[in-house]
């Protein structure tokens, strides 16, 4: 009996002390950092303001994770306690290893995303702007630059300053600035001609999302110039079809041995205009008169290029306004649209073969489009020929009904003169 | 030679069915001559454009598609790619407009000529039921090549039905099939484009054909009171006359077929935004217009409210006609009727004017 | 001598019924010709007869003709036929079956798509329309999915 009822006032105890310390162990441990920094004004409430959407913070990291320091002490100077490992704001060119202390540590990232890049602080330091920094530079681009602070977005988030669309304006906030720039020997104009070329563009005012940013081209976080050796290798990441053709081409080793980048030299780099006819053979927009005198033999295989192209080009023309007067006319054209179709597909394709430098293949590629174009143009003409037949048959129905109506008129007039 | 096999065959069925009280009635038959005599056409017109629809209408049955998902290529078929199949369809378009246009004629001309008076009362009423049938069957037959201007000229219609009072909501939703334009819509159009509307014009226009024939063709009052009458036999004399004039409407309809193909148009995209300056079909738009002017609130009422309210009127006013004038009953002119229809038509022209060349709202 | 003299009235009897049958067969020959079925084409313009069965080798592909657009017909390299929408998704390059590496590309961007029409790599944005295929006798017949 006496057993029981003790077991009865231990669980009890054991019950009533749980409950009590519920409470404190349910509530959320306070996290003294944000507690305090969020009662003062500016930029020291502004860490505390952003984290709301860090991706840090949303895997239940915080300020003393990476600034050091003790976070469940309320007291300043226990919290800031060098001792705990209080790093507080580092220098401007302490951040990448600031950042890389994390970062560029496998085991550690892997508990959170194994799959994550860990060699960023490695490509930086290779990088022009890591080399910079190195040496103390100031102004140069750190982790932040690029990432923000303290409410730092995934890649993947549209509103994050490294999200595709948006990486070129972070990029030209320094670049573009000459007032900022001006202790470096480095243009300032890349992001203004960037944003009136092609891929600028397409990124930029299209949206399209495979275009090419800044990074596409220079790196990222190892960010650097290509150096005109490998140009070609960077352009070819998407259009690996023309770079393997130029590389077989004569074009390559000259200009490997002159030390002229390959795409470059011809279709500039950062603001690469869309590409016209004219930029072949010769004539005011060419660029083979840029290197190629009158009468040698690239000059005529350049301008016999450009003939085979402008053939095809007129061919393609002269069927499209026949298909347009014959859907004018009523008559079904969507068989003879598709030849069309085809033929500039071998327009396109013989631009792209011109990187071979070959006469004979462009001429044979336009050849195709060629007989494509007038395949169309013979069903276009027929087509309209067809309408011409309508007609005629519709000039001798006519007939036979107005004959018919006449002799039975007439025969009316016979039957009343009775 | 082919008079005699045609006697033969003549005799043949008399002494079976005895068709020559029929054929003694019809070879009796005279049609009065007078300065107005042209007018008697028009019947026959319509008349014939409405056997060409029916020809070529059945003739497209053969390979139209009736689903939002099919239409529009099945027309595309037919105009591209069966033999002829671009005349079949031009002359069913044109024809149907001819056939409005022709209806219309004939309705005016009968008014004037006050052909309505008795006995000719239910001639005048199953006529107007025509009309209405014919307007229904333009209506429901514009949908189904299911491209942007059908799509959305069936949507302003539909949303005006839904203006009448009480019922219009019930009436838009079953014309619809649903709340929108729909597949729904496409296939019971076509259920009353291809059987309802053709079997009650079939019906209400042999009703129509035995009483003209049976009646005769009424005469104008200016004629009615000459002493002196001019006749012509029905049969052959103005039969042959009627071939002629079909002949001509034929030649005239060729014309057009072929040398205003009609459109294919831009498939109908039901989730694109509508387009600028939709309107109905050139029969409607007079009643589109009106609409337009009529202000939004009249009283306490809805202008658009009204306005429906007052075309179901003037629908009841023109099936009562026989009936309200009776002054044509008592073979009068009354100038009131005379100038209501002057009016009406001078409405109808001004009002379809402005749709076209009016400032586009 | 008269009776052999045809009279006005014969005369227009006969050129009547000759401009009867001229209009008659002037209307008949559309009609009969519009009932007959066109040959070769289907009567849904939303298929297509791509090839003959056996014509393509596996691990091969073919361009044909879908309506106004070209499509791509893939013998697979375990003898599957799959159809798709030609045009790339990207800049409306036409697509190519690239049988050293057993996926679809567009030579314009190096965009890449797998054997369902999936993007692998490169820049476009959507897959490639897939098509029903069907044989039917001789023929493989491409439709547009249901």
């Amino acid at each position: 009996m006496k057993k029981v009822q003790m077991h009865k006032k231990v669980s009890i105890s054991i019950l009533v002390l749980l409950a009590l310390s519920a409470p404190c162990c349910m509530a959320q441990e306070k996290d003294y950092c944000v507690e305090c920094h969020k009662t003062l004004d500016g930029s020291a409430k502004e860490p505390v303001d952003k984290i709301s959407h860090d991706v840090h913070s949303k895997r239940g990291l915080s300020c003393a994770d990476c600034h050091g320091g003790d976070r469940t002490k309320e007291d300043f100077d226990e919290a800031k306690d060098p001792a705990k490992g209080f790093i507080g704001r580092p220098k401007r060119n302490e951040i990448p290893g600031f950042c890389g202390k994390c970062h560029s540590d496998p085991a550690y990232m892997r508990r959170y995303n194994p799959n994550i890049q860990t060699d960023q602080l490695a490509k930086y330091m290779e990088s022009q702007h890591g080399k910079l920094n190195a040496q103390g530079d100031q102004k140069v681009a750190v982790c932040i630059s690029c990432h923000d602070v303290h409410g730092i977005r995934e890649k993947a988030d549209p509103r994050a300053p490294i999200f595709i669309t948006n990486a070129p304006m972070r990029c030209a906030s320094c670049h573009a600035d000459k007032e900022y720039m001006k202790d470096y020997s480095i243009p300032t104009d890349q992001m203004e001609e960037y944003s009136h070329g092609v891929h600028g563009e397409a990124l930029l005012k299209k949206g399209d999302r495979g275009a090419p940013a800044c990074h596409s081209c220079h790196g990222s976080h190892d960010a650097a110039l290509p150096r005109a050796i490998a140009v070609g290798n960077v352009c070819a990441q998407c259009h690996s079809l023309t770079r393997d053709l130029f590389a077989k081409s004569p074009h390559k080793a000259a200009h490997d041995r002159m030390g002229i980048p390959e795409c470059e030299a011809c279709h500039g780099n950062h603001k690469i205009a869309r590409t016209s006819d004219e930029m072949l053979g010769t004539g005011p927009g060419s660029v083979c008169e840029k290197c190629h005198k009158e009468g040698s033999s690239p000059y005529i295989a350049a301008t016999s290029m450009k003939t085979s192209i402008e053939t095809l080009k007129g061919d393609i023309k002269d069927t499209e306004s026949m298909v347009k007067d014959a859907e004018r006319m009523g008559i079904e054209v969507s068989e003879t649209k598709y030849f069309l179709d085809e033929a500039n597909n071998s327009l396109t394709k013989s631009r792209t073969y011109v990187h071979t430098f070959s006469k004979e293949t462009v001429a044979g590629i336009a050849k195709e489009g060629i007989d494509l174009a007038l395949k169309a143009k013979d069903k276009a003409r027929k087509a309209i020929g067809e309408f011409n037949f309508r007609r005629k048959w519709l000039a001798a129905v006519i007939g036979i009904i107005l004959l018919l109506a006449a002799v039975l008129y007439l025969k009316i007039r016979n039957m009343e003169k009775t | 030679m082919t008079e005699l096999l045609i006697k033969k065959i003549y005799n043949w069925v008399d002494e079976r069915y005895q068709v020559t009280d029929l054929t003694g009635f019809f070879t009796k038959k005279t049609v009065p001559v007078h300065k107005h005599f042209v007018w008697y056409y028009l019947g026959g017109i319509t008349l014939f454009l409405f056997i060409v629809q029916v020809a070529t209408g059945i003739l497209l049955l053969f390979y139209y598609k009736p689903t939002a998902a099919e239409a529009y290529e099945s027309v595309k078929f037919i105009t591209t790619k069966v033999e002829f199949g671009w005349l079949v369809r031009s002359v069913h378009s044109w024809s149907a407009n001819l056939m409005v246009f022709s209806a219309f004629v004939h309705l005016f001309s009968t008014f004037f000529l006050k052909a309505y008076r008795p006995p000719r009362e239910l001639t005048w009423v199953t006529g107007s039921g025509l009309l209405f049938i014919v307007m229904g069957l333009g209506f429901t037959g514009y949908l189904l090549p299911w491209n942007e201007l059908s799509f959305f000229a069936t949507k302003v219609g539909t949303q005006m039905a839904g203006a009448v009072p009480v019922a219009g909501e019930y009436l838009r939703t079953i014309l619809r099939g649903g709340d929108e334009i729909s597949d729904a819509t496409i296939t019971r159009f076509f259920a009353l484009h291809v059987m309802v509307l053709p079997i009650a014009a079939v019906s209400l226009l042999g009703l129509h054909l035995i009483m003209v024939q049976f009646q005769g063709m009424s005469e104008p009052l200016s004629s009615a009171k000459d002493p002196v009458k001019k006749t012509m036999k029905f049969f052959p004399n103005f039969l042959l006359r009627d071939l002629v004039v079909w002949l001509l409407i034929l030649a005239g309809l060729m014309v057009l077929s072929i040398m205003f193909p009609w459109e294919l148009g831009k498939k109908a995209d039901p989730f694109a935004p509508t387009p600028f300056g939709i309107k109905p079909e050139w029969y409607f738009l007079w009643m589109f217009q009106t609409l337009k002017y009529i202000p939004a609130k009249i009283f306490m009422f809805d202008g658009e409210v009204l306005g429906i309210l007052g075309f179901g009127a003037a629908g009841v006013g023109l099936v009562l006609l026989p009936f309200i004038d009776i002054w044509a009953r008592r073979e009068k002119r009354n100038p009131v009727f005379s100038i209501l229809g002057v009016f009406t038509i001078i409405y109808m022209l001004f009002m379809t004017y402005l749709a076209y060349f009016g400032p586009q709202k | 001598m008269e009776q052999t003299k045809i009279t006005r009235r014969e005369f227009l009897n006969y050129v009547l019924g000759g401009g009867i049958l001229a209009l008659l067969g002037s209307a008949g020959y559309p009609i009969v010709r519009y009932i007959t079925p066109p040959k070769g084409v289907e009567t849904q313009a939303s298929s297509v007869v791509a090839a003959k069965v056996g014509e393509l080798a596996p691990d091969a592909g073919k361009i044909f003709k879908f309506g106004d657009k070209p499509g791509i017909l893939i013998n697979s390299p375990t003898g599957e036929l799959v159809a798709f929408n030609a045009v790339c998704t990207h800049l409306n390059c036409t697509v190519q079956y690239d049988s050293r590496a057993k996926s679809i590309l567009c030579a314009c961007h190096n965009g890449r798509f797998d054997l369902n029409g999936k993007v692998i790599s490169g820049p476009p944005p959507r897959p490639l329309e897939k098509y029903d295929v069907n044989i039917r006798g001789e023929d493989v017949v491409v439709s547009k999915t249901a």
